[in-house]
């Protein structure tokens, strides 16, 4: 396994806590979008679209890109800020997301979004479309790898477990199914909602190579995604906990910043406990 | 009498045939091979056939998967099961506007022995009103033969509906069937048939009848729903003022609904509808016996015919 140098961890997780400002303040800005569920997976989706995914943003339809579908498709306010900052398009075009007419959809949209693999925002389906991109790369003769973030609640969605079954069934090593277990879901805590432990058995049980980490640990998530390419023969299930609302105090841990946006003064107080952490790394106390 | 032969067998022969020619052709099955026929493909091209269980919902993402990868997936379950999945079918293929070709095999009440929860009157109003899908309904064994190649080629979402039964066969081999175009068979002049699947024959035959009674009959094969031929529709609609719609499926939403909405909105002509009548249906020992039972015999559309030009005047 590759070793990450410090300053490649510290740098992506710099860019992992801009993200979370950009996300928030499209929300802001819109008076829509989902804050905790997009903060919580800061970190995962920003390892990939900056470090792990061969992608170019040049060539957003390169046929022998990685693939990455964001299945949680409501956390695209930072798939979006993080596609912009790649480079994908403007990032003056962030400001137009959910306009009339804006190629920033309420949810991902394949056919607007340079750099979305997928469109998704009905929970569920990313596991079973990531393992059709799987078989048609082996036919194809690609060796293309497939990304998967699924949120904890889309756990409860029986077809996101067709899916797996289907990837156990064709040994699909290309894939690697990310689980963003903030275990928070829309109206409660997911144990209250519909207990989903012990969530690693259950991948296991379905033959999935498993690994369980700290998903808003930026190294942990880059060893987990490199672990993840080098596992042969089945598919792979990273288990991320990480925190609902991760960086914005108040909306860390409950269900409540689910899908609504903050107002003018919690929009102050979240920017400025987000400008905080940036600030740590521009002057360098994060090493 | 007129030969009858096996739509599903025809599909499945040439689905089998043709992906020798096209290698990007995948099938993808719910346990339905022998349902479906798609054992010759699977046959002759074990690595492209996938068959995923009874996981209907995961038979649309994972097709849907393989097309976004270059691949041109055939679906395969029973029209029924594509309710089962409408969710699917809706976001990730006529949403993300995805390459997939999905084939419902047993429709209407063609699978008459397993009765009323395998039957489906309702598969074609929910296909025809997603935008980005085309619905198809081949009217015999060689129409389904020549169609695979086009629905193949064609680029986009398509809903392949297939009956389980032998049908009588209507054309030769040089008929060359066009996706989103109406075909007459039969010209006429007081009243005109407009139809799909397996009641394009039964109105063949009813067209008979009423030359006996001296009503000239058009008879034409609708196989594309969506979209429809609805300048043929309207040229028919304006010469005899009369049409009645036959099809193995409810008379709402489906091709009597899309025939209807095109005469409101086009050139009104009078209109019956010959279907499901808005009713759940029954077991039955022959396919035959259920549809004259549930108002689609050969005599429910001569007299609708009879009717149309009576009301029209």
């Amino acid at each position: 396994m590759p070793f990450h140098p410090e300053s490649l961890v510290r740098e992506l997780d710099e860019i992992a806590q801009r993200l979370r400002l950009d996300a928030l303040e499209m929300i802001h800005r819109r008076k829509a979008g989902h804050p905790g569920g997009s903060l919580s997976a800061s970190e995962i989706i920003t390892a990939l679209i900056f470090h792990q995914l061969r992608i170019d943003p040049k060539r957003p339809k390169w046929e022998e890109r990685d693939r990455f579908i964001l299945s949680k498709g409501h956390a695209c306010s930072l798939l979006y800020a993080a596609l912009a900052r790649r480079g994908f398009f403007p990032r003056e075009d962030l400001k137009s997301w959910g306009h009339l007419g804006s190629r920033l959809q309420g949810h991902p949209d394949r056919l607007k979004t340079p750099g979305v693999d997928m469109t998704t925002g009905m929970e569920g389906h990313g596991v079973a479309v990531g393992a059709g991109l799987c078989l048609a790369a082996r036919l194809k003769g690609l060796n293309y790898h497939v990304y998967v973030l699924v949120g904890d609640g889309e756990c409860q969605c029986g077809v996101l477990w067709e899916g797996a079954l289907i990837a156990s069934k064709y040994r699909l090593s290309e894939l690697t199914v990310i689980v963003d277990y903030n275990h928070v879901q829309m109206s409660g805590p997911v144990h209250e909602i519909l207990p989903l432990d012990p969530l690693v058995e259950k991948w296991k049980s379905f033959n999935f190579a498993t690994i369980e980490i700290d998903g808003n640990d930026m190294r942990q998530v880059l060893d987990a995604l490199d672990l993840a390419v080098e596992i042969r023969n089945k598919p792979t299930a990273i288990i991320a906990h990480t925190t609902k609302g991760e960086g914005v105090s108040f909306m860390e841990n409950t269900h409540e910043w689910h899908g609504r946006p903050p107002n003018d003064e919690e929009f102050k107080q979240a920017a400025e406990e987000l400008r905080r952490r940036i600030k740590r790394y521009e002057e360098g106390y994060v090493y | 009498m007129r030969k009858v032969m096996s739509i599903r067998k025809a599909y499945g022969q040439t689905l089998a045939d043709y992906g020798a020619e096209n290698p990007d052709v995948v099938v993808v099955v719910a346990d339905v091979t022998s349902s479906t026929q798609t054992g010759f493909f699977e046959k002759r091209f074990p690595e492209r056939f996938f068959n995923v269980g009874i996981m209907e919902q995961a038979l649309i993402d994972v097709s849907a998967g393989l097309a976004l990868g270059g691949m041109i997936p055939f679906a395969n379950t029973f029209a029924v099961l594509y309710l089962r999945a409408a969710e699917q079918v809706r976001t990730c293929i006529a949403y993300a506007n995805v390459n997939v070709k999905m084939v419902g095999a047993y429709c209407g009440l063609s699978n008459f022995k397993d009765g009323p929860t395998h039957h489906v009157e309702c598969d074609n109003a929910l296909m025809r009103s997603m935008p980005n899908i085309t619905v198809i309904e081949p009217a015999d064994a060689v129409e389904v033969s020549k169609f695979i190649p086009k629905i193949a080629e064609y680029k986009g979402p398509i809903y392949l509906r297939l009956t389980r039964a032998e049908v009588p066969v209507l054309f030769d081999e040089n008929y060359e069937p066009e996706i989103g175009r109406g075909i007459i068979l039969r010209d006429g002049s007081d009243v005109a048939l407009i139809a799909s699947g397996v009641m394009v024959s039964r109105c063949m035959d009813a067209a008979d009848e009423l030359k006996d009674l001296g009503i000239d009959a058009y008879v034409v094969n609708m196989s594309t729903i969506k979209p429809l031929d609805k300048k043929l529709v309207w040229r028919l609609g304006e010469e005899t003022g009369a049409i009645v719609t036959a099809e193995d499926h409810s008379i709402i939403g489906g091709l009597g609904g899309a025939v209807a909405e095109a005469l409101g909105e086009g050139k009104p002509a009078v209109l019956e509808r010959i279907g499901i009548r808005d009713t759940f249906t029954e077991t039955s020992l022959s396919y035959e016996e259920l549809l004259d039972r549930y108002g689609m015999s050969v005599n429910d559309i001569v007299e609708a015919a009879k009717r149309a030009v009576k009301r029209r005047g």
